[in-house]
């Protein structure tokens, strides 16, 4: 179990200090995964003020780091190519923290770069592995379909039509956010409660607007230390949380199909920061499906199980609400290229640094990102507090 | 093998031939550890919950009941083109252990199928090989 005085003892001995997307994301066809995860990581670094030459930790997922790095020039003292899907970015930040604490590295670059929507490659899966044998044959393929088994579950548990009501909550409450980011793929189209209800069916029980989107993007991030960041071009985002883990891989495997790992990475994160849940103004929660934002609230402990569905009522999560949530447009609007993790961390970056313009939240001291990988497999929260 | 079978095909591994061997021989054969006198799915040596190896076949009943199940509308895979909507689901076992599967001979209606509901496994011949456990209601 992790051993808490230990990770208190480094609570806030790193920073943030570079964020960034790659120049396009949305619609990419003319640039390749390779080239977004470069844009983003060169984006990210112009960001802190660091030059190329001074990274020294690696770390990515999806590809191997050594892939990633030559392709950049970089040559790390620390690699990391831990890849356990959308999260692996935000346990990443977990990494960074324990290789700049024991010294490997001063200077941790992650990158993250997916053509989901014009990959001209094909995904190509190990054929010993339980998902190929004993859940693609049947048709279990690709998230949407393993999502809406997990959700299905949770209407028979918690009711059909308040859950459902939770899902158009959030997808409409999303899709507001989108709007005031011109980035943001949905930007110029607003969604209503009648378009959601009326939208088709992917996997009922998930319409169309319960999906994130599939498009091409990258982002990177740059962190050092937290001493080292005072010294850059725009201060250090501090990480005073970080926990990860998973609880299975392939779906029928998942022990309770309405609680995901994130019950152990919110309060583990929130204990090592210092703070409850109260304390945040902001959280960013990764939402491949609406579903994921409402097992993943109970589970971090924003409120219990089955309470998702109250806890998003009424618009709360969107603009002017009194839980801000997901205020980029999160996957299921601004963007989801694929492994969505990284870019949770970006939007609460930029919300703690003041940089998000119409959208930007009167008060943002302290924020939750967190992602989710795999089918609801592996969790990664990190607590950062603008210093 | 009905022809131009296009989905996906399970390939038999070491730890699995037996599983995929009795399914050609319509029977649900499960792994049981001996120490925890716990079934297990899937089939692995070594138990997932003890870590032993202790470990020994059975043949299961075959009821079973809807854990949970969904109603796929966009096929994910050019095979299953033809299918839609169909009706991917996990279903408990009555010796305890949890498999993916597909319920089949039911109409593709959340009305008419519900979790809980019982059903009973069939086996669909899809190669010389693989016989692939499906259920129905029972």
């Amino acid at each position: 179990m992790p051993v808490m005085d230990k990770l208190k003892a480094i609570s806030g001995s790193i920073a943030i200090v570079g964020v960034a997307e790659s120049d396009n994301i949305g619609r990419v066809p003319e640039k390749g995964p390779m080239e977004l995860h470069a844009e983003a990581g060169r984006n990210a670094l112009a960001d802190a003020g660091i030059d190329k030459s001074e990274v020294d930790g690696v770390f990515t997922a999806g590809y191997s780091t050594y892939d990633i790095a030559e392709y950049m020039g970089i040559t790390p003292h620390f690699t990391d190519s831990t890849s356990v899907g959308g999260s692996s970015f935000v346990i990443h930040i977990a990494h960074a923290m324990a290789a700049i604490a024991a010294g490997y590295c001063e200077v941790a670059l992650i990158t993250h770069g997916e053509s989901g929507r014009s990959n001209r490659a094909r995904a190509g899966g190990n054929p010993g592995l339980a998902g190929a044998q004993y859940e693609a044959p049947y048709g279990i393929m690709g998230a949407p379909i393993g999502y809406s088994l997990a959700a299905n579950r949770y209407m028979h548990q918690y009711g059909e039509d308040r859950t459902r009501e939770a899902m158009a909550n959030i997808a409409v409450s999303t899709r507001k956010w989108a709007n005031m980011n011109e980035k943001a793929y949905f930007y110029d189209t607003p969604m209503s409660f009648d378009e959601y209800h009326d939208s088709r069916w992917v996997s009922w029980p998930f319409h169309l607007p319960d999906c994130c989107l599939v498009t091409d993007a990258g982002a990177a991030i740059v962190i050092t230390s937290a001493e080292r960041a005072k010294s850059t071009k725009k201060g250090g985002v501090n990480v005073l949380g970080v926990a990860e883990g998973h609880d299975h891989s392939v779906l029928h495997q998942m022990p309770d199909l309405t609680r995901t790992w994130g019950r152990h990475t919110g309060p583990q994160a929130l204990e090592m920061a210092g703070l409850s849940h109260d304390d945040l103004d902001l959280a960013m929660i990764y939402d491949s499906f609406t579903y994921t934002v409402l097992a993943t609230l109970e589970s971090l402990g924003f409120c219990g199980p089955g309470e998702g569905p109250d806890f998003v009522a009424d618009q709360r999560t969107a603009p002017g609400g009194d839980f801000p949530l997901n205020t980029s447009g999160g996957g299921l609007s601004y963007t989801h290229p694929g492994m969505y993790g990284i870019f949770t961390v970006v939007e609460a970056v930029r919300q703690l640094r003041g940089e998000t313009g119409q959208r930007q939240l009167d008060t943002c001291e302290l924020a939750m990102a967190h992602g989710t990988g795999g089918t609801l497999s592996s969790t990664g929260t990190v607590i950062l507090a603008r210093d | 093998m009905a022809d131009g079978y296009n989905k996906p095909i399970p390939i038999p591994q070491p730890e699995s031939d037996n599983y995929w061997e009795g399914a050609k021989a319509g029977e649900l054969r499960l792994r049981k550890c001996d120490d925890c006198n716990q079934a297990y799915f899937y089939p692995r040596n070594i138990c997932p919950e003890c870590g032993n190896n202790n470990t020994s076949w059975i043949v299961a009943s075959g009821n079973a009941k809807i854990h949970t199940f969904a109603i796929v509308h966009r096929p994910p895979h050019p095979g299953f083109m033809d299918d839609v909507p169909y009706v991917p689901a996990i279903v408990e076992l009555e010796e305890g252990p949890r498999m993916a599967t597909q319920i089949i001979n039911v109409e593709a209606d959340p009305s008419v199928i519900s979790i809980d509901m019982a059903v009973k496994v069939v086996f669909e011949s899809i190669t010389d090989e693989i016989s692939l456990p499906k259920f129905e209601p029972a």
